[in-house]
Protein backbone atom coordinates (compact mmCIF):
# COMPACT_ATOMS: atom_id res chain seq x y z
CA UNK A 1 0.00 0.00 0.00
CA UNK A 2 1.11 3.31 -0.69
CA UNK A 3 2.77 5.62 1.62
CA UNK A 4 4.62 8.61 2.80
CA UNK A 5 4.94 11.87 1.23
CA UNK A 6 7.77 12.43 -1.31
CA UNK A 7 8.77 16.05 -2.03
CA UNK A 8 10.82 17.10 -5.11
CA UNK A 9 13.48 19.07 -4.50
CA UNK A 10 14.82 21.19 -7.53
CA UNK A 11 18.51 22.22 -8.20
CA UNK A 12 20.27 24.02 -10.64
CA UNK A 13 24.08 23.84 -10.69
CA UNK A 14 23.98 22.73 -7.23
CA UNK A 15 22.31 25.43 -6.31
CA UNK A 16 18.84 24.99 -4.41
CA UNK A 17 15.60 26.35 -5.86
CA UNK A 18 14.11 28.35 -3.18
CA UNK A 19 10.40 27.32 -3.93
CA UNK A 20 11.29 23.88 -3.26
CA UNK A 21 11.41 25.17 0.15
CA UNK A 22 7.75 26.41 0.10
CA UNK A 23 6.64 23.42 -1.29
CA UNK A 24 8.29 21.46 1.55
CA UNK A 25 5.81 23.75 4.19
CA UNK A 26 2.71 22.61 2.13
CA UNK A 27 4.56 18.99 2.44
CA UNK A 28 5.06 19.38 6.00
CA UNK A 29 1.67 20.17 6.75
CA UNK A 30 -0.26 17.46 4.94
CA UNK A 31 2.82 14.88 6.62
CA UNK A 32 1.83 16.31 9.77
CA UNK A 33 -1.81 16.30 9.42
CA UNK A 34 -2.15 12.63 8.29
CA UNK A 35 0.73 11.01 9.95
CA UNK A 36 2.32 10.15 7.20
CA UNK A 37 6.61 10.46 6.81
CA UNK A 38 8.16 13.28 4.90
CA UNK A 39 10.95 11.97 2.33
CA UNK A 40 12.29 14.49 0.32
CA UNK A 41 14.19 14.08 -3.52
CA UNK A 42 17.32 15.33 -4.84
CA UNK A 43 18.32 14.49 -8.94
CA UNK A 44 21.52 15.54 -10.81
CA UNK A 45 24.98 14.88 -10.40
CA UNK A 46 26.83 16.68 -7.96
CA UNK A 47 24.16 16.80 -5.51
CA UNK A 48 25.72 16.78 -1.80
CA UNK A 49 25.39 19.96 -0.70
CA UNK A 50 22.00 20.62 -1.87
CA UNK A 51 21.22 17.11 0.01
CA UNK A 52 22.49 18.06 3.50
CA UNK A 53 20.78 21.57 3.24
CA UNK A 54 17.69 19.69 2.81
CA UNK A 55 18.13 17.51 5.30
CA UNK A 56 18.97 20.12 7.63
CA UNK A 57 14.71 20.28 7.70
CA UNK A 58 12.03 18.18 9.50
CA UNK A 59 11.87 15.56 7.61
CA UNK A 60 12.43 11.58 7.60
CA UNK A 61 15.00 11.00 4.72
CA UNK A 62 16.39 12.48 2.06
CA UNK A 63 16.74 10.50 -0.94
CA UNK A 64 19.17 11.42 -3.39
CA UNK A 65 19.40 10.21 -7.46
CA UNK A 66 23.12 10.69 -8.90
CA UNK A 67 23.73 9.86 -12.48
CA UNK A 68 26.04 11.47 -15.26
CA UNK A 69 22.34 11.55 -17.39
CA UNK A 70 21.11 13.38 -14.61
CA UNK A 71 23.61 16.30 -14.84
CA UNK A 72 21.77 18.76 -16.40
CA UNK A 73 17.91 19.11 -16.80
CA UNK A 74 16.52 17.03 -19.76
CA UNK A 75 12.16 16.01 -19.52
CA UNK A 76 13.47 12.10 -20.40
CA UNK A 77 15.89 11.39 -17.82
CA UNK A 78 13.50 13.34 -15.30
CA UNK A 79 10.81 11.64 -16.04
CA UNK A 80 12.66 8.25 -16.38
CA UNK A 81 14.63 8.81 -13.27
CA UNK A 82 11.40 10.18 -11.16
CA UNK A 83 9.45 7.26 -12.82
CA UNK A 84 11.54 4.71 -11.22
CA UNK A 85 11.96 6.35 -7.79
CA UNK A 86 8.29 6.78 -7.14
CA UNK A 87 7.37 3.00 -8.38
CA UNK A 88 10.14 1.94 -5.97
CA UNK A 89 8.99 4.39 -3.02
CA UNK A 90 5.30 3.98 -3.74
CA UNK A 91 4.63 7.12 -1.71
CA UNK A 92 1.05 8.49 -1.18
CA UNK A 93 1.76 11.97 -2.58
CA UNK A 94 4.46 13.31 -4.73
CA UNK A 95 4.54 17.02 -4.11
CA UNK A 96 6.66 19.50 -6.47
CA UNK A 97 6.38 23.17 -6.39
CA UNK A 98 4.92 24.76 -10.11
CA UNK A 99 8.25 26.01 -11.45
CA UNK A 100 8.83 26.15 -15.30
CA UNK A 101 10.93 22.77 -14.94
CA UNK A 102 8.27 20.69 -13.10
CA UNK A 103 5.86 22.34 -15.56
CA UNK A 104 8.27 20.86 -18.24
CA UNK A 105 8.32 17.30 -16.56
CA UNK A 106 5.79 16.10 -14.54
CA UNK A 107 2.51 16.23 -16.41
CA UNK A 108 5.07 13.32 -18.22
CA UNK A 109 5.93 11.82 -15.22
CA UNK A 110 2.14 11.65 -14.09
CA UNK A 111 1.21 10.27 -17.49
CA UNK A 112 3.73 7.93 -17.63
CA UNK A 113 2.77 6.41 -14.25
CA UNK A 114 -0.82 6.79 -15.07
CA UNK A 115 -1.84 9.18 -12.25
CA UNK A 116 -3.16 12.41 -11.34
CA UNK A 117 -1.57 15.59 -11.49
CA UNK A 118 -2.77 18.91 -9.51
CA UNK A 119 -1.21 21.76 -10.32
CA UNK A 120 -0.30 24.76 -9.29
CA UNK A 121 -2.07 24.61 -5.90
CA UNK A 122 -2.70 27.54 -3.41
CA UNK A 123 -3.54 25.54 -0.23
CA UNK A 124 -4.71 22.08 1.21
CA UNK A 125 -7.03 20.98 3.90
CA UNK A 126 -6.75 17.38 5.40
CA UNK A 127 -10.49 15.71 5.70
CA UNK A 128 -9.84 12.48 7.69
CA UNK A 129 -6.72 10.40 5.41
CA UNK A 130 -8.08 12.60 2.48
CA UNK A 131 -5.84 15.94 0.88
CA UNK A 132 -8.59 18.74 -0.79
CA UNK A 133 -6.35 20.65 -2.89
CA UNK A 134 -7.40 24.63 -3.46
CA UNK A 135 -6.57 25.83 -6.80
CA UNK A 136 -7.66 28.74 -8.90
CA UNK A 137 -8.86 28.91 -12.11
CA UNK A 138 -9.35 31.83 -14.33
CA UNK A 139 -6.30 33.13 -13.95
CA UNK A 140 -6.50 33.85 -9.68
CA UNK A 141 -9.95 35.21 -10.10
CA UNK A 142 -11.79 31.98 -8.40
CA UNK A 143 -10.59 29.42 -6.28
CA UNK A 144 -11.60 25.92 -6.79
CA UNK A 145 -11.31 22.90 -3.68
CA UNK A 146 -10.33 19.62 -5.73
CA UNK A 147 -11.32 16.42 -4.70
CA UNK A 148 -8.89 13.71 -5.92
CA UNK A 149 -10.74 10.39 -7.33
CA UNK A 150 -7.46 8.22 -8.26
CA UNK A 151 -5.40 5.61 -6.42
CA UNK A 152 -2.02 6.96 -5.07
CA UNK A 153 0.41 8.35 -5.96
CA UNK A 154 -1.28 11.61 -6.22
CA UNK A 155 0.74 14.38 -7.66
CA UNK A 156 0.53 18.02 -6.55
CA UNK A 157 2.31 20.97 -7.59
CA UNK A 158 1.94 24.39 -5.14
CA UNK A 159 2.33 27.57 -6.65
CA UNK A 160 5.52 29.69 -5.88
CA UNK A 161 4.66 32.34 -3.07
CA UNK A 162 1.66 29.85 -1.42
CA UNK A 163 4.51 29.52 1.38
CA UNK A 164 6.96 30.76 2.93
CA UNK A 165 9.97 29.46 2.46
CA UNK A 166 11.19 30.62 6.00
CA UNK A 167 8.60 28.46 7.53
CA UNK A 168 9.88 25.22 6.47
CA UNK A 169 10.53 23.33 9.92
CA UNK A 170 14.27 22.50 10.70
CA UNK A 171 14.67 19.06 12.11
CA UNK A 172 15.97 18.41 15.30
CA UNK A 173 18.78 16.31 14.08
CA UNK A 174 19.81 15.73 10.34
CA UNK A 175 17.74 13.52 8.82
CA UNK A 176 19.04 10.73 7.26
CA UNK A 177 20.57 10.85 3.35
CA UNK A 178 20.09 7.49 1.19
CA UNK A 179 20.60 6.73 -2.34
CA UNK A 180 18.08 5.49 -4.54
CA UNK A 181 19.69 3.58 -7.45
CA UNK A 182 18.15 4.20 -10.54
CA UNK A 183 18.63 2.34 -13.78
CA UNK A 184 19.23 4.95 -16.90
CA UNK A 185 21.31 2.88 -19.11
CA UNK A 186 18.30 2.51 -21.38
CA UNK A 187 17.10 5.99 -21.65
CA UNK A 188 17.59 7.75 -24.76
CA UNK A 189 17.61 11.60 -23.79
CA UNK A 190 15.94 13.30 -27.16
CA UNK A 191 16.32 16.93 -26.30
CA UNK A 192 19.78 18.58 -27.27
CA UNK A 193 20.93 21.33 -25.01
CA UNK A 194 22.67 24.43 -25.83
CA UNK A 195 23.70 27.06 -22.27
CA UNK A 196 21.52 28.98 -20.75
CA UNK A 197 21.27 32.87 -21.43
CA UNK A 198 19.86 36.05 -20.48
CA UNK A 199 18.56 38.01 -23.50
CA UNK A 200 20.52 41.25 -22.56
CA UNK A 201 21.50 42.68 -19.44
CA UNK A 202 18.93 44.62 -17.56
CA UNK A 203 19.44 48.11 -18.29
CA UNK A 204 16.46 49.28 -15.97
CA UNK A 205 16.49 47.78 -12.27
CA UNK A 206 13.35 48.66 -10.98
CA UNK A 207 14.09 46.90 -7.49
CA UNK A 208 15.34 49.93 -6.34
CA UNK A 209 12.48 52.11 -7.26
CA UNK A 210 10.23 53.97 -4.40
CA UNK A 211 7.77 54.52 -6.56
CA UNK A 212 6.25 52.37 -9.73
CA UNK A 213 3.30 52.93 -11.70
CA UNK A 214 2.77 50.23 -13.75
CA UNK A 215 0.54 49.36 -16.69
CA UNK A 216 -1.63 46.63 -17.89
CA UNK A 217 -3.80 45.30 -20.97
CA UNK A 218 -6.38 48.16 -20.01
CA UNK A 219 -4.58 50.70 -21.82
CA UNK A 220 -5.20 49.55 -24.97
CA UNK A 221 -2.92 50.72 -27.36
CA UNK A 222 0.23 51.65 -27.47
CA UNK A 223 -0.63 55.35 -27.98
CA UNK A 224 -2.35 55.37 -24.44
CA UNK A 225 1.03 54.85 -23.14
CA UNK A 226 2.24 58.28 -22.86
CA UNK A 227 -0.68 59.01 -20.82
CA UNK A 228 1.05 56.32 -18.19
CA UNK A 229 4.13 58.13 -18.99
CA UNK A 230 3.15 62.02 -18.03
CA UNK A 231 1.37 60.51 -14.72
CA UNK A 232 4.74 58.55 -13.74
CA UNK A 233 6.90 61.71 -14.36
CA UNK A 234 4.54 64.06 -12.61
CA UNK A 235 4.61 61.28 -9.47
CA UNK A 236 8.66 61.05 -9.84
CA UNK A 237 8.19 57.12 -10.69
CA UNK A 238 9.41 54.62 -12.87
CA UNK A 239 6.66 52.93 -15.36
CA UNK A 240 6.25 49.22 -15.19
CA UNK A 241 4.03 47.14 -17.00
CA UNK A 242 2.69 44.08 -16.90
CA UNK A 243 3.42 41.07 -19.58
CA UNK A 244 1.06 41.73 -22.33
CA UNK A 245 2.28 45.35 -22.55
CA UNK A 246 5.85 44.16 -23.04
CA UNK A 247 5.08 41.60 -25.73
CA UNK A 248 3.29 43.90 -27.26
CA UNK A 249 6.60 46.32 -27.41
CA UNK A 250 4.54 49.03 -26.10
CA UNK A 251 7.58 49.18 -23.15
CA UNK A 252 10.77 47.46 -23.57
CA UNK A 253 11.16 43.87 -21.67
CA UNK A 254 13.17 45.45 -19.19
CA UNK A 255 10.33 47.42 -17.67
CA UNK A 256 8.20 43.63 -17.02
CA UNK A 257 7.07 43.35 -13.79
CA UNK A 258 6.29 39.17 -12.87
CA UNK A 259 7.35 35.64 -12.88
CA UNK A 260 8.96 36.40 -16.27
CA UNK A 261 10.39 39.90 -15.37
CA UNK A 262 11.36 41.89 -12.38
CA UNK A 263 10.45 41.55 -8.91
CA UNK A 264 9.79 44.35 -6.62
CA UNK A 265 8.69 46.20 -3.39
CA UNK A 266 8.31 49.69 -3.75
CA UNK A 267 7.02 52.31 -1.43
CA UNK A 268 3.49 52.76 -3.85
CA UNK A 269 3.02 50.59 -6.38
CA UNK A 270 0.31 52.35 -8.90
CA UNK A 271 -1.10 49.65 -10.77
CA UNK A 272 -3.52 51.11 -14.01
CA UNK A 273 -5.77 48.71 -16.34
CA UNK A 274 -3.91 45.74 -14.38
CA UNK A 275 -5.98 42.67 -13.69
CA UNK A 276 -3.86 41.32 -11.38
CA UNK A 277 -2.84 37.36 -13.11
CA UNK A 278 -0.90 35.55 -11.06
CA UNK A 279 2.11 35.42 -13.21
CA UNK A 280 2.07 39.80 -12.63
CA UNK A 281 0.92 39.60 -8.94
CA UNK A 282 4.01 37.41 -7.90
CA UNK A 283 6.51 39.94 -8.90
CA UNK A 284 4.96 43.20 -6.75
CA UNK A 285 2.37 41.47 -4.23
CA UNK A 286 5.24 42.91 -1.20
CA UNK A 287 5.08 46.66 -2.35
CA UNK A 288 4.79 48.55 0.53
CA UNK A 289 1.32 50.07 -0.43
CA UNK A 290 -0.74 49.23 -3.79
CA UNK A 291 -3.07 51.35 -5.87
CA UNK A 292 -5.08 49.22 -8.18
CA UNK A 293 -7.22 51.50 -11.11
CA UNK A 294 -9.32 49.12 -12.96
CA UNK A 295 -12.88 49.31 -14.47
CA UNK A 296 -13.37 45.76 -13.16
CA UNK A 297 -14.67 45.91 -9.42
CA UNK A 298 -13.87 42.11 -9.33
CA UNK A 299 -10.21 42.03 -10.68
CA UNK A 300 -8.20 39.73 -8.48
CA UNK A 301 -5.95 43.18 -8.29
CA UNK A 302 -8.15 44.65 -5.76
CA UNK A 303 -7.53 41.29 -3.65
CA UNK A 304 -4.37 42.61 -2.70
CA UNK A 305 -4.78 46.57 -3.27
CA UNK A 306 -4.87 48.62 -0.46
CA UNK A 307 -6.70 51.31 -2.37
CA UNK A 308 -9.03 50.94 -5.35
CA UNK A 309 -10.69 53.07 -8.12
CA UNK A 310 -13.34 50.99 -9.91
CA UNK A 311 -13.61 52.92 -13.17
CA UNK A 312 -12.24 53.73 -16.58
CA UNK A 313 -8.67 54.71 -16.29
CA UNK A 314 -9.19 57.15 -19.16
CA UNK A 315 -10.87 59.58 -17.04
CA UNK A 316 -8.82 58.98 -13.72
CA UNK A 317 -5.16 59.11 -14.63
CA UNK A 318 -5.74 62.26 -16.21
CA UNK A 319 -7.07 63.61 -13.35
CA UNK A 320 -4.58 62.00 -10.90
CA UNK A 321 -2.03 63.42 -13.28
CA UNK A 322 -3.50 67.06 -12.68
CA UNK A 323 -4.22 66.46 -9.43
CA UNK A 324 -0.37 65.37 -8.11
CA UNK A 325 0.76 68.18 -10.51
CA UNK A 326 -1.17 70.27 -8.26
CA UNK A 327 -0.06 68.87 -5.18
CA UNK A 328 3.47 69.46 -6.00
CA UNK A 329 3.57 72.58 -7.21
CA UNK A 330 1.66 74.10 -4.01
CA UNK A 331 3.98 71.53 -1.62
CA UNK A 332 7.03 73.42 -3.12
CA UNK B 1 5.69 20.67 -42.77
CA UNK B 2 2.52 19.88 -41.03
CA UNK B 3 1.58 20.51 -37.43
CA UNK B 4 -1.21 20.03 -35.50
CA UNK B 5 -2.87 23.10 -33.22
CA UNK B 6 -4.58 22.02 -29.74
CA UNK B 7 -7.13 25.06 -29.40
CA UNK B 8 -9.32 25.17 -26.99
CA UNK B 9 -12.43 28.03 -26.55
CA UNK B 10 -13.08 29.45 -23.13
CA UNK B 11 -14.98 32.51 -21.80
CA UNK B 12 -13.51 36.01 -22.67
CA UNK B 13 -10.77 37.36 -20.98
CA UNK B 14 -12.67 40.49 -19.68
CA UNK B 15 -15.91 38.47 -18.60
CA UNK B 16 -17.50 39.59 -15.12
CA UNK B 17 -17.00 35.80 -14.01
CA UNK B 18 -19.61 34.82 -10.94
CA UNK B 19 -19.97 31.73 -9.35
CA UNK B 20 -23.06 29.56 -10.97
CA UNK B 21 -26.17 27.66 -8.85
CA UNK B 22 -24.54 24.31 -8.25
CA UNK B 23 -21.34 26.63 -6.77
CA UNK B 24 -18.94 24.39 -8.47
CA UNK B 25 -18.46 26.07 -11.88
CA UNK B 26 -19.23 29.73 -12.63
CA UNK B 27 -22.74 30.78 -13.81
CA UNK B 28 -22.46 30.69 -17.92
CA UNK B 29 -24.92 32.47 -18.76
CA UNK B 30 -24.63 35.67 -20.56
CA UNK B 31 -20.79 34.97 -21.16
CA UNK B 32 -18.97 35.24 -24.42
CA UNK B 33 -16.45 33.20 -25.48
CA UNK B 34 -12.73 33.28 -27.05
CA UNK B 35 -10.53 31.05 -28.18
CA UNK B 36 -7.44 30.72 -25.50
CA UNK B 37 -4.70 33.52 -25.63
CA UNK B 38 -1.76 30.99 -25.34
CA UNK B 39 -3.69 28.80 -28.06
CA UNK B 40 -4.27 32.29 -30.49
CA UNK B 41 -0.34 32.38 -30.23
CA UNK B 42 0.22 28.55 -31.17
CA UNK B 43 -1.89 28.88 -34.04
CA UNK B 44 0.01 31.87 -35.22
CA UNK B 45 3.08 30.30 -34.92
CA UNK B 46 1.73 27.19 -36.92
CA UNK B 47 0.54 29.49 -39.63
CA UNK B 48 4.19 31.26 -39.46
CA UNK B 49 5.90 28.05 -40.07
CA UNK B 50 3.13 27.27 -42.91
CA UNK B 51 4.07 30.42 -44.77
CA UNK B 52 7.36 29.98 -44.63
CA UNK B 53 8.32 25.83 -45.37
CA UNK B 54 5.08 25.18 -46.80
CA UNK B 55 2.56 22.01 -45.54
CA UNK B 56 -0.95 21.83 -43.38
CA UNK B 57 -2.40 23.32 -40.24
CA UNK B 58 -4.69 21.10 -38.84
CA UNK B 59 -6.88 22.42 -35.69
CA UNK B 60 -7.79 19.96 -33.15
CA UNK B 61 -10.77 20.96 -30.83
CA UNK B 62 -12.55 19.69 -27.83
CA UNK B 63 -15.58 21.04 -26.48
CA UNK B 64 -19.35 21.97 -27.51
CA UNK B 65 -21.12 23.20 -30.26
CA UNK B 66 -20.03 26.79 -29.37
CA UNK B 67 -16.45 26.05 -29.88
CA UNK B 68 -17.30 25.87 -33.63
CA UNK B 69 -17.04 29.99 -33.35
CA UNK B 70 -13.38 29.73 -32.45
CA UNK B 71 -12.59 26.84 -34.66
CA UNK B 72 -14.14 28.80 -37.85
CA UNK B 73 -12.00 31.43 -37.27
CA UNK B 74 -8.93 29.59 -37.06
CA UNK B 75 -9.45 28.26 -40.60
CA UNK B 76 -10.56 32.38 -41.37
CA UNK B 77 -6.94 33.33 -40.16
CA UNK B 78 -5.78 30.24 -42.53
CA UNK B 79 -5.82 26.57 -40.87
CA UNK B 80 -6.16 24.55 -43.25
CA UNK B 81 -8.49 22.16 -41.84
CA UNK B 82 -10.36 21.18 -38.45
CA UNK B 83 -11.00 18.13 -36.11
CA UNK B 84 -13.90 18.88 -33.72
CA UNK B 85 -14.28 16.29 -31.10
CA UNK B 86 -17.89 16.97 -30.09
CA UNK B 87 -20.65 15.05 -28.17
CA UNK B 88 -21.84 14.34 -24.80
CA UNK B 89 -19.86 11.93 -23.46
CA UNK B 90 -16.47 14.58 -24.78
CA UNK B 91 -17.82 16.85 -21.83
CA UNK B 92 -17.39 14.27 -19.05
CA UNK B 93 -13.31 15.15 -19.90
CA UNK B 94 -12.83 17.72 -17.53
CA UNK B 95 -9.39 16.97 -16.85
CA UNK B 96 -5.98 17.30 -18.53
CA UNK B 97 -5.43 13.19 -18.68
CA UNK B 98 -9.02 13.05 -20.05
CA UNK B 99 -9.10 15.74 -22.78
CA UNK B 100 -5.03 14.15 -23.70
CA UNK B 101 -6.65 10.74 -24.31
CA UNK B 102 -9.35 11.73 -26.38
CA UNK B 103 -7.43 13.82 -28.58
CA UNK B 104 -4.26 11.47 -28.49
CA UNK B 105 -6.78 9.03 -30.10
CA UNK B 106 -8.40 11.53 -32.33
CA UNK B 107 -4.92 11.93 -33.75
CA UNK B 108 -4.05 8.41 -34.32
CA UNK B 109 -3.92 8.29 -37.91
CA UNK B 110 -2.55 12.21 -38.63
CA UNK B 111 0.47 12.69 -40.07
CA UNK B 112 2.34 15.74 -38.76
CA UNK B 113 5.52 17.24 -38.16
CA UNK B 114 4.76 19.29 -35.27
CA UNK B 115 2.20 19.74 -32.47
CA UNK B 116 1.84 22.81 -30.77
CA UNK B 117 -0.57 23.94 -27.84
CA UNK B 118 -0.73 27.11 -25.77
CA UNK B 119 1.22 27.06 -22.09
CA UNK B 120 -1.91 26.87 -20.28
CA UNK B 121 -5.40 27.72 -20.91
CA UNK B 122 -7.30 30.63 -19.55
CA UNK B 123 -10.26 28.95 -17.46
CA UNK B 124 -8.47 26.21 -16.07
CA UNK B 125 -5.17 26.59 -16.43
CA UNK B 126 -3.65 22.68 -15.89
CA UNK B 127 -0.61 23.46 -18.43
CA UNK B 128 -1.07 19.53 -18.64
CA UNK B 129 -2.98 18.58 -21.85
CA UNK B 130 0.27 18.77 -24.12
CA UNK B 131 2.72 17.16 -22.06
CA UNK B 132 0.40 14.53 -21.61
CA UNK B 133 -0.31 14.08 -25.12
CA UNK B 134 3.15 14.19 -26.00
CA UNK B 135 3.66 11.04 -23.64
CA UNK B 136 0.98 9.06 -25.29
CA UNK B 137 1.87 9.59 -28.62
CA UNK B 138 5.47 8.95 -27.83
CA UNK B 139 7.40 12.52 -28.83
CA UNK B 140 9.67 14.50 -27.26
CA UNK B 141 8.63 17.73 -25.84
CA UNK B 142 9.37 21.10 -24.99
CA UNK B 143 7.47 23.80 -23.08
CA UNK B 144 7.36 27.49 -22.81
CA UNK B 145 8.61 27.86 -26.45
CA UNK B 146 9.11 31.87 -27.07
CA UNK B 147 10.71 31.04 -30.77
CA UNK B 148 10.96 27.85 -33.29
CA UNK B 149 13.19 27.22 -36.35
CA UNK B 150 12.69 23.74 -37.79
CA UNK B 151 15.94 22.49 -39.22
CA UNK B 152 16.59 18.87 -41.00
CA UNK B 153 14.13 16.25 -39.45
CA UNK B 154 15.06 18.23 -36.09
CA UNK B 155 12.99 21.65 -34.40
CA UNK B 156 15.37 24.26 -32.51
CA UNK B 157 13.61 25.73 -30.11
CA UNK B 158 13.74 28.77 -27.83
CA UNK B 159 12.53 27.55 -24.29
CA UNK B 160 11.71 30.49 -21.35
CA UNK B 161 13.38 29.87 -17.89
CA UNK B 162 12.66 32.00 -15.06
CA UNK B 163 13.98 35.11 -14.36
CA UNK B 164 14.83 36.46 -17.33
CA UNK B 165 16.68 33.27 -18.32
CA UNK B 166 16.07 31.25 -21.86
CA UNK B 167 17.98 28.16 -23.28
CA UNK B 168 17.80 27.02 -27.12
CA UNK B 169 16.88 23.12 -26.95
CA UNK B 170 16.60 20.67 -30.40
CA UNK B 171 14.00 17.94 -30.29
CA UNK B 172 13.74 15.59 -33.16
CA UNK B 173 10.35 15.72 -35.62
CA UNK B 174 8.18 14.88 -34.61
CA UNK B 175 7.72 16.87 -31.54
CA UNK B 176 5.21 18.92 -29.21
CA UNK B 177 5.94 22.26 -27.97
CA UNK B 178 3.96 24.60 -25.72
CA UNK B 179 3.99 27.96 -27.16
CA UNK B 180 4.38 31.17 -24.99
CA UNK B 181 2.05 33.92 -25.27
CA UNK B 182 3.59 36.67 -26.92
CA UNK B 183 5.94 34.92 -29.23
CA UNK B 184 4.46 36.85 -31.80
CA UNK B 185 1.99 39.45 -33.43
CA UNK B 186 -1.57 37.65 -33.66
CA UNK B 187 -3.12 38.35 -37.13
CA UNK B 188 -6.82 39.01 -37.41
CA UNK B 189 -8.75 36.99 -39.80
CA UNK B 190 -9.40 38.85 -43.47
CA UNK B 191 -12.91 38.86 -45.31
CA UNK B 192 -11.05 36.45 -48.06
CA UNK B 193 -10.15 34.06 -45.33
CA UNK B 194 -13.48 34.05 -43.60
CA UNK B 195 -15.31 33.31 -47.11
CA UNK B 196 -12.24 30.98 -47.76
CA UNK B 197 -12.97 29.30 -44.12
CA UNK B 198 -16.33 28.49 -45.46
CA UNK B 199 -15.27 25.49 -47.91
CA UNK B 200 -12.76 24.14 -45.17
CA UNK B 201 -13.17 20.87 -43.53
CA UNK B 202 -14.83 20.63 -40.12
CA UNK B 203 -14.60 17.11 -39.55
CA UNK B 204 -16.37 16.05 -36.23
CA UNK B 205 -15.24 12.99 -34.12
CA UNK B 206 -17.84 11.26 -32.06
CA UNK B 207 -16.66 9.51 -29.19
CA UNK B 208 -17.87 6.43 -30.80
CA UNK B 209 -15.52 7.03 -33.48
CA UNK B 210 -12.31 6.97 -31.58
CA UNK B 211 -13.76 4.29 -29.47
CA UNK B 212 -14.02 5.99 -25.97
CA UNK B 213 -16.84 5.81 -23.76
CA UNK B 214 -17.94 8.01 -20.73
CA UNK B 215 -16.13 5.77 -18.28
CA UNK B 216 -12.61 5.84 -20.72
CA UNK B 217 -13.10 10.24 -19.96
CA UNK B 218 -13.94 10.46 -16.03
CA UNK B 219 -11.88 13.02 -14.56
CA UNK B 220 -9.81 12.15 -11.66
CA UNK B 221 -9.98 15.55 -10.19
CA UNK B 222 -13.06 17.16 -9.47
CA UNK B 223 -13.99 20.49 -8.01
CA UNK B 224 -16.34 20.20 -5.18
CA UNK B 225 -16.63 24.08 -4.62
CA UNK B 226 -15.69 27.40 -6.25
CA UNK B 227 -15.68 30.45 -4.72
CA UNK B 228 -14.28 33.82 -4.90
CA UNK B 229 -10.86 34.49 -3.42
CA UNK B 230 -10.73 35.79 0.11
CA UNK B 231 -8.75 39.22 0.04
CA UNK B 232 -5.75 39.19 1.82
CA UNK B 233 -6.11 42.80 2.20
CA UNK B 234 -9.05 45.36 2.96
CA UNK B 235 -9.43 47.67 -0.15
CA UNK B 236 -10.27 51.13 0.64
CA UNK B 237 -12.06 51.89 -2.86
CA UNK B 238 -12.16 55.50 -3.34
CA UNK B 239 -15.10 56.23 -5.30
CA UNK B 240 -16.78 60.11 -6.64
CA UNK B 241 -16.01 61.60 -10.07
CA UNK B 242 -12.47 61.03 -11.59
CA UNK B 243 -11.44 64.64 -10.40
CA UNK B 244 -12.62 63.79 -6.70
CA UNK B 245 -11.55 60.30 -6.84
CA UNK B 246 -8.23 61.21 -7.74
CA UNK B 247 -8.39 64.29 -5.32
CA UNK B 248 -8.76 61.70 -2.39
CA UNK B 249 -6.56 59.16 -3.43
CA UNK B 250 -3.58 61.54 -3.54
CA UNK B 251 -4.51 62.84 0.30
CA UNK B 252 -4.88 59.06 1.18
CA UNK B 253 -1.46 58.24 -0.16
CA UNK B 254 0.32 61.72 1.49
CA UNK B 255 -1.55 61.45 4.88
CA UNK B 256 -2.69 58.11 5.23
CA UNK B 257 0.17 55.64 3.63
CA UNK B 258 2.50 58.27 3.37
CA UNK B 259 4.19 57.27 0.06
CA UNK B 260 4.14 60.44 -1.98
Amino acid sequence: MSQGILLFIEQRDGVLNRTSLEAMVAAQGIASATGEKLSAVVLGKAIGGVASEVASKKLYAVQTVQDDKLAEYTPDAYVAALKQVIQKLDPRFVILSHTYQVRDFAPRLAASLGKTFITDCVGFRVEGSEVVFTRQIFQGKINTDVRVVAEAPILASFQAGSYRADKAEAGDSPAAITVVAVDLTDVQIRTQLEPKFQEAKQAVDLSQAPLIVAVGRGIKSQENIEMIQRLAEAMGAEIAASRPICDNEWLPMDRQIGSSGQTVSPKLYLAIGISGAIQHVVGMKNSQTIVAINKDGEAPIFDIADYGIVGDLFDIVPALTAEITRVKSEGS
Amino acid sequence: MNIVVCLKQVPKKDSILRIGADGKWIDERDISYEMSEADAYALEEALRQKEKHGGEVIVVTLGPERARQSIKEALAKGADRAIHLFDSVFDTATDSAAVARAISAALKDEKYDLIFTGLQSDDYGFAQVGLILAEHLALPSATIVMEVQPEDGAVRVKRELESGWFQWVRLPMPALLTIQSGINQLRYATLKGIMAAKKKEIREVKSADIGLTADDLQPHQVIERAYLPEKTKRTEFIEGKPAEAAAKLVEKLRFDARVI
